[in-house]
């Protein structure tokens, strides 16, 4: 597809007040594929994604889409663009399903173009792919976690981006909906080419589900590249100062990580590794 | 429930406030202390406008006295209706209404520094209240702007600015308590109303006033009435869906401290109305919803001021009461009310 968007950090530095917390990082996202930014707690990683999707205005560097400087494009226009979900988004008192996800829809309303077929439609498919039409009557607060992140990322489907991010989605899901979320997604990428970019905690569920993997480390990219080149011992040694075995999922061949801590490991480990 | 089903009841709901407000403005016209008759309102307007003959003491009684302190009431219900429910919406805190973060609490110690300092009396302790509405606003944003630019996070912004708005409250509250003690008796009772809010005073030319920051104002609501609803999903999802944050957020801080503002200069606090509108509206209607919250505060000010002026006098040997006193009276039991029957359908 030639007209889909491309995201990229150029020389970016990322700041909270005067704290530096990304600096000098150049990156991109690329189209069409499913990408997970990975490192240990307080890496930059959400701080990037805050700054690819403009919630924090770069102190220095760029980040571009299609070439040009996302703080110079309208906003509205951005949004109908690159979408974003959040890591707490809120659900306001009694909101229903189905107004909730509407409300993905407001980038592409003006002024004096208001609700239309095409909106009606554009939240029918998103509440379809999400398998959230038999809930869309329903109060948010009702729901279950699993169910509640399944309507976010109806939302966020609904704005229809080519471009769409992701903060810690399967934060608080229990595994088979952390599944059920990373599956959402790449049918989303496989089904409509959307380029995601997702900041994931899972190592194992982040090289079996990403095309690209960014290992992020005191702000800046270590390594970047498939899970099967980037996802090595001496990676998550240098970013998790862990000591681990990766071995071959077995069930998707991608890296699985297996993690040494101090107990319940047999010494004569050392001898066989 | 479906989603139509709902949208239906909030319609049909938010009518029934709207006529409510239509029924009890023409009660405190209409009736109370002095009764007028349908046909002799309608001949008293028609002949006022036409210029044609009065009827003796009818005519001056409901053109100066009812008919005006009921489209103020009115028009101060919706007024601070919206501005409480635009707070409280936009800061996802049921606390952060103007009455409680201290804005109403600016204008009330602005008007009371001009009648005791200054000597000042109509318009100008009106503009005095509007400017110190408008002043403390400017305050409590700035203390808690480094919040808000900040956080990005959960509900930080929103009590930074709660927190900042009870402590200048306090303040201002100790500087009115000075000020009265050292007023002689007359100042005392003049400024006095600034403290409850009362209708006592209305009349054409504050009508007027009213009316046209009303004109402004209620199409600005509606203008930001759509971005607030994106605001609500956390500021992070709002961005992301291309709402530009802070800007919005300053708009929606000047459109609601100006109606509270013009609200006050108009008729002085009247207690817990921006407070309650909003929470009683949506318990009401089932959802959060502007219009609704206008209408309820508008509800609230027409039924306590129609106890005030003509039920508390027969009780009280013809004393007719701030509204605010009657506002605050009712409101605090109301409130607690709210809490505990809401802690009991969360529980």
């Amino acid at each position: 597809m030639p007209d889909v968007a491309v995201l990229n950090a150029e020389d970016l530095t990322l700041k909270y007040d005067q704290r530096c917390v990304v600096d000098g990082l150049s990156v991109e996202i690329p189209e069409g594929r499913v990408t997970m930014i990975v490192g240990a707690n307080a890496c930059g990683k959400s701080t990037l994604l805050r700054g690819l999707s403009r919630l924090l205005k770069p102190a220095g560097g760029a980040v571009t889409l299609d070439g040009k400087d996302i703080h110079t494009r309208p906003a509205r226009e951005l949004a109908r663009t690159l979408g974003l979900l959040p890591q707490h988004p809120t659900a306001p008192d009694g909101i229903t399903v189905r107004d909730l996800v509407g409300r993905g829809r407001y980038p592409h309303q003006g002024f004096f173009r208001s609700w239309s077929e095409k909106d009606d439609l554009a939240v029918q498919r998103a509440l379809e792919a999400t398998e959230t039409l038999a809930l869309a009557g329903r109060n948010v607060d009702e729901l279950s976690g699993g169910q509640r992140q399944r309507v976010w990322i109806a939302m966020a489907l609904a704005q229809e981006t080519d471009i769409l991010l992701l903060d810690e989605p399967t934060t608080y899901l229990d595994l088979a909906h952390q599944v059920e979320v990373l599956d959402l997604v790449t049918d989303l990428n496989r089904r409509r080419g959307t380029t995601v970019a997702i900041v994931l905690h899972d190592l194992n569920l982040a090289a079996r589900y990403a095309d690209n993997v960014i290992a992020m480390k005191a702000g800046a990219v270590v390594a970047e590249g498939t899970p099967g080149e980037v996802v090595t011992e001496d990676l998550v040694r240098s970013v998790f100062n862990l000591e681990s075995r990766v071995i071959p999922d077995p069930v998707s061949g991608t890296p699985l990580i297996i993690p040494i801590g101090r107990h319940h490991v047999p010494t004569e480990l050392e001898l066989v590794s | 429930m479906t989603g139509q089903r709902r949208g239906r009841i909030l319609l049909n709901r938010t009518a029934f406030l709207a006529t409510g407000v239509v029924i009890l403005f023409f009660v405190s016209v209409l009736l109370g202390s002095y009764t007028v008759t349908i046909p002799d309102f309608f001949t008293i307007v028609y002949n006022h406008l036409t210029g044609g003959p009065r009827i003796p003491g009818a005519s001056f009684i409901v053109m100066e006295n009812k008919l005006p302190r009921a489209v103020i009431g009115t028009m101060i219900g919706l007024a601070f209706g919206l501005a409480g429910a635009l707070f409280q919406t936009m800061l996802r805190n049921p606390l952060a209404s103007p009455d409680i973060i201290g804005i109403s609490y600016g204008a009330s110690a602005a008007a009371v520094v001009a009648i005791v300092i200054f000597g000042a009396s109509g318009a100008v302790v009106s503009g005095a209240a509007l400017v110190g509405a408008l002043a403390v606003a400017g305050l409590i944003y700035a203390i808690s702007s480094g919040g808000i630019r900040g956080g990005g996070r959960g509900n930080a912004a929103g009590n930074r600015l709660v927190l900042a708005g009870v402590g200048i409250a306090a303040a201002l509250h100790a500087v009115v308590n000075f000020l009265m003690t050292r007023a002689d008796i007359r100042t005392a009772a003049d400024a006095l109303v600034w403290l409850n809010g009362s209708l006592n005073s209305a009349n054409w030319d504050r009508a007027g006033i009213l009316f046209l920051a009303l004109a402004v104002l209620l199409p600005a609501v509606g203008v930001i009435a759509g971005p607030l609803r994106i605001l609500e999903l956390g500021d992070d999802t709002a961005a992301g869906l291309g709402i530009r944050v802070n800007a919005a957020r300053l708009a929606l801080v000047i459109i609601a401290v100006t109606l509270a503002a013009v609200a006050t200069a108009a008729a002085g606090p009247v207690s817990f109305v921006a407070f309650l509108a909003g929470p009683i509206a949506r318990r009401f209607t089932g959802k959060a919803s502007l219009p609704a919250s206008a209408l309820v505060g508008a509800v609230i000010v027409l039924a306590a001021d129609f106890l005030a002026a003509n039920l508390a006098p027969l009780v009280l040997d013809g004393t007719v009461l701030p509204v605010g006193v009657i506002t605050g009276a009712l409101g605090a039991p109301f409130l607690l009310w709210l809490l505990v029957t809401n802690n009991r359908k969360d529980a």
